[in-house]
């Protein structure tokens, strides 16, 4: 366990030191044949992609490939749905995601997840962020406070809302509440962040804040973003893997280094579906 | 709309009108009209004495001292069993029992016959059960179960309502921070199920306060003040039943007794529609 009181910014998972943004990035996660089915439906099939540490991945296709589904096995969120089955194998670092005996909690403060559309609690700004770190052991309350500020001039919302910490968080705009989910996340200090189209509900001045951001957040954090807005996966993706239905099933179709998916995809679906989308 | 209506869709249109607003008049007539009578003949009657005294003479003179204590004990046993077990089963059902599976479905149904059952069958029951086999004889603690047993379904399924109202993203959103199942309830979807709760609480009370026919047959009629949960206790709703048609000349504390039972529904309805509202602006600021 890492110590809950402290906002650290290197990687848990391996006491190496961060490689710097892109240099060739060892793999965090390794997804190996995994599948994953709602009752009897499949949402996608033999998925097997290996996540670097440190980069952004950007996952792209259309709309029920079954993105959001594999994200959720990530965190395994997958456990809350009824009938939900996944198959297959994840590691992250060294632990077997989904063997039964992994502790889901740790799991989860190790994986923080953004939510398509923004979901503070309905409880004050202070609170949304306190709670969650008093939930995991922190008990030091100048050692919360200074968290709160650390994460919140992370995601650059300090200066907002410094003088309003106990007003609702529901009282805020849109894009300040997606930056305080972003935030809340960061302070549990995961290794990893998943993002499920983390800007599609937002206007673009909003977006556009939130995607820097991510980019800030780049090689501190592991970052597997989902996204429908290619421009976006292009300008801040490091690896980028695009998914597209076949037989009634999500499947990868191809992944790679940024550069080489956008200039050169190597599979004709690729390219049609990146051109379909640039024109 | 823009086009105009034809002679016919016209008188319709003035049909459903004096219909709707015909029925609204009747119902909120008849309300005013019982209230009024109750408050005209029973307002006179009214005094700090009469809230206090003991009755006298089966009722005639005399106040409702003892009867007003007896119903709260009442009440304090019906809630003090029904809030905890049927919070616990509304979290039951609503959080750890899907929609589709055999048990959640066999206990919803049961619940909604429950819910409808005439009163007297559950007195009959409270007699058998908690006066007879369990030995608690005619008593306020017999009367408070048997209460109990009535408006459990009322507050479980309203209860349930609440929990199922939260949206879905409150649970996702915790369990993707690593929350716990049992923090994410007591924290997140407890307080936001309050206002359900609340409902269920209303009805609840609502129908116990008012009740008679269960607690002829559990708590008994006698009117002296209770010394201990185990003795006889007549409740307000029994009182003003025996005044009004085994007493002659019992009539006008009737009207009384009438009166503050309706002004303690009103007080209970006003209360918690007050914590709801307040409950739901301090939790849920919405831009
Ligand atoms: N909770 C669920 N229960 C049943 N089926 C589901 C559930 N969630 C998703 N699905 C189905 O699984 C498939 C994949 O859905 P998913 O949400 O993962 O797609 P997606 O790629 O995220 O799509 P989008 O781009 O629209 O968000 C879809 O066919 C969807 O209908
Ligand atoms: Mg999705």
């Amino acid at each position: 366990m890492i110590p809950a009181d402290s906002h650290t910014k290197s990687q848990p998972l391996s006491s190496t030191e961060m490689p710097p943004s892109i240099a060739v990035p060892t793999p965090l996660i390794q997804i190996n044949k995994l599948s994953l089915h709602y009752g009897d439906r499949p949402a996608f099939r033999d998925v097997t992609l290996s996540i670097g540490t440190g980069g952004i991945t950007a996952l792209v296709g259309p709309s029920g490939c079954g993105k959001t589904s594999l994200l959720t096995a990530l965190n395994r969120l997958t456990d809350l749905i009824p009938g939900c089955r996944v198959a297959g194998e994840i590691r992250m670092g060294n632990m077997d995601v989904l063997a039964p005996q992994t502790n889901v909690i740790h799991l989860r403060r190790l994986v923080g997840m953004i939510f398509q559309k923004p979901n503070p609690f309905p409880l004050s700004i202070r609170r949304n962020l306190e709670f969650p770190l008093r939930e995991h052991g922190s008990r030091d309350r100048e050692q919360i406070a200074r968290t709160i500020e650390t994460v919140l001039q992370d995601v650059g919302l300090w200066d907002e809302v410094k003088d309003r910490l106990d007003s609702p968080a529901l009282a805020l705009s849109g894009g300040q509440q997606q930056r305080l989910c972003i935030a809340r996340a960061l302070a549990l200090s995961p290794a990893v962040l998943l993002m499920d189209e983390p800007c599609s509900a937002l206007d673009p001045l909003s977006s556009g804040v939130v995607e820097d951001l991510i980019l800030q957040l780049r090689g501190r954090y592991t970052v597997v973003i989902v996204t429908h807005n290619l421009a976006q996966a292009r300008r801040i993706a490091d690896e980028a893997a695009f998914f597209w239905v076949h037989d009634g099933a999500g499947r990868l179709i191809e992944a790679g280094t940024a550069q080489q998916f956008f200039e050169a995809p190597r599979d004709s679906l690729t390219a049609a579906y990146i051109s379909g989308m640039r024109g | 709309m823009a086009e105009t209506l034809n002679p016919r869709q016209d008188l319709r249109e003035w049909l459903a009108f004096v219909l709707v607003w015909g029925a609204a008049a009747v119902v909120t007539a008849v309300f005013c009209w019982l209230l009024g009578d109750i408050v005209w003949n029973g307002l006179s009657r009214l005094s700090w004495t009469f809230l206090t005294a003991p009755p006298e003479s089966a009722g005639r003179r005399g106040g409702i001292g003892p009867i007003l204590v007896s119903t709260f004990l009442i009440l304090g046993v019906c809630l003090s069993v029904s809030l905890p077990i049927g919070v616990g089963t509304a979290v039951l059902l609503a959080e750890f029992t899907s929609d589709q599976s055999l048990f959640g479905r066999m206990t919803r149904r049961s619940l909604d016959v429950l819910a409808g059952v005439p009163s007297i069958v559950f007195g009959l029951f409270g007699n058998a059960f908690f006066c007879k086999t369990l030995g608690l004889g005619f008593s306020i603690l017999s009367g408070g179960l048997t209460l109990a047993c009535m408006v459990l379904p009322i507050l479980i399924r309203s209860t349930e309502e609440g929990f199922r109202a939260v949206p879905a993203n409150y649970r996702l959103s915790a369990a993707a921070l690593g929350l716990s199942r049992s923090t994410t309830l007591i924290h997140l979807l407890l307080p936001a199920a309050v206002p359900g709760l609340l409902v269920g609480l209303v009805l609840g009370i609502g129908r116990a306060i008012a009740e008679t026919a269960a607690l002829i047959f559990t708590s008994g009629y006698v009117d002296r003040m209770p010394e201990s949960l185990l003795d006889s206790g007549r409740a307000l709703s029994i009182h003003i039943f025996d005044l009004s048609m085994n007493v002659s000349g019992g009539d006008a504390n009737a009207y009384a007794s009438a009166l503050v039972l309706v002004i303690m529904l009103l007080l209970i309805n006003g209360t918690a529609a007050w914590l709801a509202d307040r409950g739901l602006h301090r939790r849920i600021v919405t831009v």
